[in-house]
């Protein structure tokens, strides 16, 4: 049984399954119009060279979020 | 003959545009959509005997009230009530891209799916059913590959069968949001409907789903439509999401979102099959994007890259620049030959073909960096730029897209502050985007390229290369230190969200870079043609006038007539002549700013060049051209600027580092101003000219010493 867990703590290449949102407004808004919404799966591809922002792959597209708002994501490791 | 009227949405990166010029070609033409400042396309074709307007909509995921391109999309949807809209869906991500077609079905029109990009989705293994997805979601279902116009002919013709056979009627799309929203939603659509609130334009549901998003734009048209309606709507959305609050921690916005992706997943569900993926299959951008962002090798492609623009634009450019500059000598000698002397050859070789001729001169150059420029913007890789140095451009307050507005105004050296203050309308937060365009400004646009290239390869002619790479370098960090100072005095405020795609490496088409490059280095000419060509007459007036006085003139005639040498009378004509233009409007104004500019190493000959470079800094080279040339003795002796510059006693190397600092940051050109107060207000803009010039100038003064002191 694996712990939930911030998605500002994943490592590169570890898989992950989107848990919970808590982000409101504007930001909320603006993650679930690009597709991160609870039950998705995502794997981190890569940090920027100053480790912000991250580049998250999706089932079929990339993503990159800076570590403040990926505070607001919790995720579940999935076990591969 | 039919008239048809039709928008192509679409999110961004999803080839959009590319279809828009496959179905259009030339016969497009650009504007602003009215009040906003978002970049409007629409082109006419003929199909038949059906005339069609097509509108292309800014590239957006969704269709909320958030961003300016979102409210336009929108607007545009609900007040002029197209026939059909065609939605541009990136077919290789039809999970997300279908998000923005939903939301259009809700709102009922007509409209079409082009699935684009059908080469990556084929050749990634994915199989499409999109007959499956036509009978699910009620579309006409197109596949199309609009880099090689693959499905547009068909596309089209499908587009004006669903404007035909639906004849503007509104069939909106009814998803239901769950045992929690759909109860009150009912409710609210009962009172929108007995009082027909805003129906006539939007369907009653789709206002109350607005209510329950709290979308303020909605809201606010309601509240002037029938205030105590939609004071009850706005209470009845309150009272809902303070209960699912309590109940699910999740507001209504985030339980729609989750509902429709709920119904996406349904529709697509046997519509996409993938292949059986083998563990460690990437797809080829992933495996570019493992070495370009890499930690350390991506920033040192990123700088190479940059570099080898430079290059490629300064070693190929040269050699068309060297024939424009060919034909407007010939231009101007034969001017000189043809016209007797006076004022009328005076105005037309000094005045307007040197004025012109230096703009256009520089033609070739903008081409080729528009060309690559555009090229890396369509690959994808201005991206990648914006997520590596997003980190940055957070510690001096803005945010990793500034990079795009501070790349066109110049920051790849060549572009111009007009379109890049423009792009500024990427950024969401107001405060972000006012402190980058006050700096975009900094940037080596393409009209101070001639200034910095003049001053370097008469001063510094070994590396010329390396300087402009400085040059353009040191215009970054003033930009950022500028743009932290001000976010931490002016404009304070937290930062706004970075969530941003990364769209696959793709190769640029021709097409699309060949346009893009033609629209820009079009409105460079252009610029040149018209402002150019008038600001170079009147500089050209202003030094020329007012002459001297006759005495003046006859006095200097007794002194030669007396003297008894070659020599003496060249003496004789160099004074006449400095003395001429320094009775002069501009020499005037440059004489009596000399005691101030000194500080910084310039003459009265430079500070009339900068004082032109105020209307547009095209004319910096040129006037100072004309102010030197003026004083010129001898016509056949006639040397480039830059060696006389070089040969200037009171124009040292210090100088020419000092000009090269205050161009840099010195007030925006007159148009990038206007487009400025546009963007901003007149306020802002009134305070980027006097702020920006007072830095420039300190900056020079402190340069100029330091420089003095060690050289």
């Amino acid at each position: 049984m694996t712990k939930d867990m911030c998605l500002r703590k994943a490592k590169v290449n570890q898989k992950l399954k989107i848990k919970t949102i808590s982000a409101e407004g504007e930001l909320g808004r603006r993650i679930r119009d690009l597709g991160l919404i609870p039950g998705t799966e995502l794997h981190v591809i890569g940090k920027a060279p100053l480790r912000d922002p991250v580049a998250l792959r999706l089932k079929d597209f990339t993503l990159t979020l800076r570590n403040s708002e990926a505070d607001h994501i919790t995720v579940t490791p999935l076990e591969d | 003959m039919p008239r048809y009227i039709i928008g192509i949405a679409g999110n961004p990166n999803c080839g959009k545009t590319t279809m828009f010029n496959a179905l259009t070609g030339a016969r497009q033409h650009v504007a602003n959509w009215p009040g906003v400042t978002v970049e409007k396309k629409v082109g006419h074709i003929h199909s038949g005997d059906d005339s069609i307007e097509l509108v292309d909509l800014p590239g957006t995921y969704s269709l909320t009230a958030y961003t300016q391109e979102e409210l336009v999309a929108r607007n545009f949807l609900v007040d002029e009530r197209p026939e059909a809209v065609i939605d541009i869906m990136n077919a290789d991500a039809l999970e997300r891209n279908l998000y923005l077609a939903v939301q259009i079905m809700e709102l009922g029109v007509p409209l079409v799916l082009g699935l684009n990009m059908m080469d990556e989705v084929r050749s990634s293994g994915k199989q499409i059913d999109s007959a499956l997805l036509e009978e699910l979601s009620g579309c006409a279902v197109v596949e199309t590959v609009a880099r090689n116009g693959e499905g547009a002919k068909e596309l089209l013709q499908t587009t004006i069968e669903t404007a035909e056979s639906k004849k503007g009627e509104w069939k909106p799309l009814n998803i239901s949001y769950g045992p929690d929203l759909d109860p009150v939603l009912k409710q609210m659509q009962e009172l929108i409907e007995s009082e027909s609130f805003m129906t006539d334009k939007v369907p009653s549901r789709w206002t109350g789903i607005k209510y329950l998003e709290r979308d303020e734009d909605v809201v606010i048209k309601g509240r002037m439509t029938n205030t105590a309606l939609s004071d009850k709507l706005e209470a009845m959305a309150a009272e809902v999401s303070a209960h699912t609050e309590k109940t699910l921690k999740a507001k209504p916005d985030a339980i729609i979102a989750d509902y429709r992706y709920g119904y996406i997943a349904s529709l697509i569900k046997d519509v996409v099959s993938y292949p059986i993926l083998d563990a460690d299959r990437i797809s080829r951008s992933d495996q570019m994007d493992k070495v370009l962002t890499h930690r350390i090798v991506g920033p040192l492609i990123m700088l190479a890259i940059v570099y080898l623009i430079y290059q490629v634009t300064f070693t190929v450019g040269e050699i068309p620049m060297g024939w424009l500059e060919a034909l407007f000598g010939w231009l101007g000698d034969t001017a000189t030959n043809l016209l007797p002397e006076g004022l009328l050859q005076s105005l037309i070789v000094s005045g307007i073909i040197d004025g012109v001729g230096g703009v256009l001169g520089f033609v070739p150059l903008i081409m080729f960096m528009f060309l690559m420029i555009s090229a890396l913007e369509d690959s994808g890789y201005i991206a990648r730029m914006a997520y590596m140095l997003d980190r940055i451009f957070k510690v001096f307050g803005l945010h990793g897209t500034s990079v795009l507005p501070f790349i066109v105004s110049g920051g790849i050296a060549g572009g111009c502050a007009v379109p890049g203050v423009m792009a500024t309308r990427t950024l969401r937060s107001p405060k972000e985007k006012l402190a980058t365009l006050f700096v975009a400004p900094y940037m080596t646009c393409g009209a101070k390229v001639p200034v910095f290239l003049m001053l370097t390869s008469a001063f510094f002619p070994e590396n010329e290369a390396a300087i402009m790479l400085t040059i353009t370098l040191g215009a970054w960090a003033m930009a950022l230190i500028v743009a932290r100072i001000l976010r931490s005095t002016v404009i304070k405020g937290a930062s706004t969200p970075f969530v941003m795609e990364l769209p696959p490496y793709r190769m640029p088409t021709l097409q699309g870079v060949l346009i893009h490059t033609w629209e820009r280095t079009w409105e460079y000419a252009k610029k040149a043609g018209t402002v150019i060509l008038g600001i170079s007459i009147l500089i050209w007036a202003m030094m020329t006038f007012p002459q001297l006085p006759a005495e003046k003139i006859a006095q200097f005639e007794t002194q030669r007539a007396a003297a008894q040498s070659e020599e003496q009378i060249a003496e004789i004509d160099n004074i006449e002549a400095e003395e001429a233009i320094r009775h002069t409007v501009a020499g005037r104004i440059g004489t009596a700013l000399e005691p101030l500019s000194e500080l910084a190493g310039f003459n009265w000959r430079v500070n009339i060049a900068l004082t032109g470079g105020f209307a547009a800094k095209e004319v910096i080279v040129s006037t100072l051209g004309t102010a030197y040339s003026l004083g010129e003795i001898d016509a056949e002796e006639s040397q480039p600027l830059a060696e006389q510059l070089v040969q200037d006693p009171d124009f040292s190397m210090a100088s020419a580092i000092a000009l090269i600092v205050f161009t840099m940051l010195y007030a925006p050109c007159f148009v990038t101003v206007v487009t400025m107060a546009r963007e901003s207000s007149w306020k802002w803009a009134a305070f980027s000219v006097v702020g920006s010039t007072g830095l420039a100038f300190g900056m020079a003064v402190i340069a100029f010493n330091m420089a003095k002191a060690f050289m």
